[in-house]
């Protein structure tokens, strides 16, 4: 054993849990074409039936390789989505990478900005509330961490817009006004980093008030899930060996409580934030059909509601091999910070 | 009798050996889900109109109307009452909760026992599809399952509960294959096989019994999550309609466009219910949690006094 | 080992009281007792002793007679509910009535502890550089960096770690070393007193005696006091200046570990002894029996249900403390004094029968 090992396994480590992520994304991938493109039968006239007439459906399911045997649409599926090709929508016959482009910034920015405040307001109430467990702000805290995952994000989303927006005066509705929209130039597409590029300070602060309501909902519905589990760490760290070992030595009780147990409580939560960017993807469907922010959450729903398979094949794909990698990203990231990791 | 009492006994351990908040919240959270599951039960005869009722005696009931002595939480634009609603949305709650319990115990159960205890592909098969299924984003799975479901099924009790079953099965089958797979090296089961006894038969009647236990703490660790994703899928239009029966999330989908004009009522009845009967059933869970798990429980402690020194 | 140099005045400033025949500490009638669900476990039940500067007191005793809940109340490290009685002095002055925070201050600094598992002990996050510079800079801030380092580097050394391994990880060494690493940790601040708990049943054989040559010269380089905590005669044997025998709560004998083991008196101390393994072993012996219920302890002496010698006043009244024949202190009605046994006490005592069964 020397200390080199440390570092020299860890580009190992990476290609390991790479090579371990390509059948998982292999089964996923296969289990949304059984459920998307096997089971519903015919995804072409169920999105467009109404629209056009037979003649025309045809010509569709002939340009879409619908009529072709289903391993062959199969084979098509994975090699185009390995050439990330998420395919097109149907109803309105747009790439997917297309919709993704114009709509996954504002996805992007609100869930971002929802998890730095679910860290920011999480984390600090997780600790005070494991260390001074069982004390009337313990009870409190937990109290708050309860509520804020047992309500809804659109109940919260109600009451704000009933009891907060209007004498605040702030905005419920969309990502930001309309002249905003169209005077900011797209250049990243992402309307939260354009508007700041394009140095204009009444569409910046338009676009920051429209952000608050929606971000602090769902920064709020993710903090709960920090609260507890960080709690739960400070408690079972607290009892560690390492713990009465630094007090044996004398060590005050701060330096005790902030290196030795809040330092290790906090490792495991870079895990579960891999867990929690699943829950945050659902939570964001929510929060942009709430407030009608125009992110991809919002469209796909747009999409279920035109029955449009295609661009629900493609949405949810793109959403799942993206929760695989960020897991990947996730253990990287962990076996950086904690050294037995790569072992 | 006797048996009676060790099992009252061991089920009261939780609250005589713990001390603190554990054993307050499990108290609270047994309560408060417990006034839910009769309001479920007996919501005909507890809410004043039909979940569907839009008048009585021939008159229609106001539009949107506020909270009067008639209507004591007020109506919805639909002319419906929304305590009536309210009451009856418990019962929607339940209905969908244990269906979708069963529907996971009927298939995650078998699955999870004929993968732990015949091993091989067919095990590594279930395996890789199950964990797949899991590292799916939950709420994103029951969304593409009921937009599925509803087209096949229509917007039933029954294609909701199917569609939440597809979130839990891969717990339930991973909590029984690792049962099965641990269970099935344990002598008694060695000795079945060894009188002859066929795969069936042990499955059936030494496995089962084993792993079937592990059922109700899953479930009640799901049934807040389960109660969320339903109201999330009404209100997003997946879920149950509004006429085949009363739904919280649906309710406040509609609600919503009410809470500019200043109509309190019709939302924040309906997800008050939802976050009291999530609250209820959280609290449960981790007091259960708290009290069952040594490292995080606080044992209620006798004070210590020392007697004096002529004692001893 | 190195014969470490130390600075005179160093030393004189860590050990203002080395005259030679003060204790270090000096333990009264000390008790300790644990809150639990069905009443306070008297794990620890008035216990008294010395131990004078660079001796080492081997604490022997089955798991459970509360040897390790005694080296934990000497140090303050009790769990919450547990309290604590009696008079504990360090260099005559009390730790149990002074105030925490001056209590506090002597703990790593002067009262050292080194603990049964080296592997879960040190911080997974910190490096070994980590866990020595927080120590020190604890009791010594005004230390500059270069002397933090090499006071660390030099307590490495002793334990016979290298300086390339001063920046590794814990998970990066082995048991033996990680135990090496706790000492080298405990004695970098040069404590008086070091309570070590069980520091070698983690270990294996060769490690063990390696790790208790370490501890042998302890007392000779730094005359820092040990109290060694063991269920391990043989280790008493080899390391100790005194022997504690502990049973149930109670110190029933001690004494110089030569006098004791030649001639035990109290009935305990002599099956403790024939139950260890030794070369010349031909069959395994054993204790019929297990140690009382600390909650509700019997009257009387606490051996007495599982005395091969038990007399009826053994089940009836406390034993009295006694000068040992040759030293020592003992506690036990059969070797005195007789005088204080009332008429019919040294009839031999009806026992329950013990059945094999009921030891499991």
């Amino acid at each position: 054993m020397t200390g080199s090992t440390g570092t020299g396994s860890l580009p190992r480590y990476i290609l390991q849990r790479i090579l371990l992520v390509i059948p998982m994304i292999w089964v996923i991938l296969t289990l949304v074409f059984v459920i998307l493109r096997v089971a519903p039968g015919d995804p072409v006239s169920a999105a467009l039936g109404g629209k056009l007439d037979e003649e025309a459906l045809d010509e569709r399911r002939a340009a879409l390789g619908f009529d072709r045997p289903l391993i062959e649409q199969y084979w098509d599926y994975l090699v185009s989505v390995m050439k990330l090709d998420f395919g097109t929508t149907f109803s309105d016959n747009q790439p997917i990478l297309h919709v993704v482009r114009d709509n996954g910034g504002a996805t992007l920015s609100l869930t971002v900005v929802a998890f730095l405040i679910a860290l920011l307001v999480g984390i600090p109430l997780g600790l005070v509330a494991g260390r001074y467990r069982d004390s009337v702000p313990d009870v409190a805290i937990r109290l708050f961490g309860i509520l804020t995952y047992a309500a809804p994000i659109f109940f919260v989303g109600f009451l704000l817009q009933a009891y907060v927006a209007a004498p605040l005066g702030l905005p419920t509705s969309g990502a930001a006004s309309p002249r905003t929209v169209f005077t900011v130039e797209p250049t990243t597409h992402i309307l939260l980093i354009d508007v700041f590029l394009s140095g204009d300070g009444a569409a910046i602060e338009d676009v920051l008030l429209h952000l608050v309501l929606p971000a602090c909902t769902l920064g709020l519905l993710i903090c709960g899930v920090f609260i507890r589990l960080v709690r739960v760490n400070i408690l079972q760290t607290m009892q560690a060996d390492y713990v009465e070992a630094a007090e044996a030595r004398g060590l005050d009780r701060r330096k005790v409580t902030w290196r030795h147990a809040f330092r290790n409580a906090l490792v495991p939560v870079v895990t579960v934030i891999g867990l929690q960017f699943a829950l945050l993807l659902g939570g964001a469907v929510l929060t942009e059909s709430t407030f009608n922010w125009p992110g991809l959450g919002k469209k796909l729903v747009d999409y279920i509601n035109e029955r449009d398979y295609g661009a629900v094949q493609g949405i949810v794909t793109l959403f799942a091999v993206a929760v695989v990698l960020i897991s990947v990203l996730v253990d990287v990231v962990n076996a950086l910070i904690d050294p037995r990791v790569r072992y | 009798m006797a048996a009676l009492r060790r099992v009252l006994r061991a089920l009261a351990t939780p609250f005589t050996q713990t001390a603190g908040l554990g054993r307050w919240m499990l108290v609270i959270g047994l309560v408060i889900t417990g006034i839910f599951v009769l309001l479920a039960i007996f919501a005909p005869w507890i809410a004043p109109y039909g979940f569907a009722q839009a008048s009585a005696d021939g008159v229609d009931f106001p539009k949107a109307g506020a909270p009067s002595g008639e209507h004591w939480f007020g109506t919805d634009r639909l002319l419906f009452d929304v305590m009536s609603r309210t009451i009856w949305g418990a019962r929607t709650a339940i209905e969908v909760v244990i269906l979708s319990i069963l529907i996971c115990v009927v298939i995650g159960v078998p699955l999870g026992l004929v993968s732990g205890y015949y091993g091989g592909w067919l095990d590594r098969v279930l395996l890789l599809v199950m964990d797949a299924l899991f590292a799916f984003p939950s709420f994103l799975l029951a969304i593409v399952f009921s937009f599925l479901l509803t087209d096949l099924f229509g917007g039933s009790v029954l294609a909701v509960a199917m569609s939440l079953s597809a979130i839990y099965i891969p717990q339930y089958y991973r909590v029984v294959r690792n049962t099965t797979v641990s269970a099935k090296e344990a002598t008694y089961v060695e000795a079945a096989r060894a009188i002859g006894a066929k795969d069936g038969v042990i499955m059936r009647r030494y496995l089962f019994g084993n792993v079937i236990q592990s059922v109700p703490v899953i479930g009640t660790l799901n049934a807040a999550d389960a109660i969320l994703t339903l109201a999330g899928l009404g209100f997003l239009g997946l879920g149950i309609q509004s006429t085949d029966a009363a739904e919280w999330g649906h309710d406040l989908n509609r609600a919503l466009a009410d809470a500019g004009a200043g109509v309190w009522w019709t939302g924040l009845y309906p997800g008050l219910a939802i976050v009291l009967l999530v609250t209820g059933l959280t609290l449960v869970g981790e007091g259960l949690n708290e009290t069952l798990n040594p490292t995080l429980r606080k044992r209620r402690l006798l004070p210590v006094v020392m007697t004096t020194r002529e004692d001893r | 080992m190195t014969q470490p140099e130390l600075d005179p005045v160093l030393e004189a400033e860590f050990q203002p009281d080395v005259t030679g025949d003060g204790p270090v500490i000096s333990a009264r009638d000390v008790r300790v007792w644990y809150g639990t669900t069905r009443g306070a476990i008297r794990a620890v039940d008035g216990v008294s002793f010395d131990l004078a500067p660079g001796e080492t007191l081997g604490l022997v005793g089955e798991s459970g007679c509360g040897k390790s809940t005694l080296g934990r109340g000497l140090m303050g490290l009790l769990p919450a509910g547990a309290k604590r009685d009696g008079e504990v002095r360090f260099r005559g002055e009390d730790v149990l009535t002074m105030s925490p925070r001056d209590a506090h201050r002597l703990r790593g600094s002067q009262l050292g502890m080194i603990f049964q598992e080296p592997m879960t002990r040190l911080n997974p996050l910190l490096r070994v550089s980590a866990h020595f510079e927080e120590a020190i800079r604890q009791h010594e801030p005004k230390l500059p960096k270069r002397e933090v380092t090499q006071r660390a580097l030099d307590a490495l050394r002793m334990m016979g770690i290298p300086p390339t391994r001063y920046r590794s990880y814990p998970h990066e060494f082995s048991g033996g070393m990680r135990q090496r690493l706790m000492i080298a940790l405990a004695l970098v601040l040069r404590p008086a007193f070091i309570v070590a708990d069980e520091p070698t049943t983690a270990l294996d054989v060769l490690v063990e005696a390696q790790i208790v040559q370490i501890l042998n010269d302890l007392r000779r380089d730094f005359r820092t006091s040990l109290l060694l905590i063991t269920h391990n005669v043989g280790i008493v044997a080899e390391a100790c200046d005194r022997v504690a025998v502990m049973y149930a709560g109670r110190i029933v004998e001690q004494g110089r570990v030569a006098d004791v083991f030649a001639a035990p008196q109290h009935p305990y101390t002599r099956e403790l002894l024939r139950s260890t393994i030794s070369l010349r072993t031909t069959g395994l012996n054993f204790i019929p029996g297990s140690p009382p219920d600390l909650i509700d302890p019997p009257p009387g002496c606490r051996f007495a249900p599982r005395c091969p010698q038990a007399m009826a006043v053994c089940a009836t009244t406390d034993p009295i403390t006694i000068e040992r024949p040759g030293g020592g202190q003992v506690e036990c009605w059969a070797v005195g004094p007789t005088d204080l046994i009332p008429a019919g006490g040294t009839a031999r005592l009806q026992q329950e029968e013990l059945a094999v069964a009921d030891e499991a």
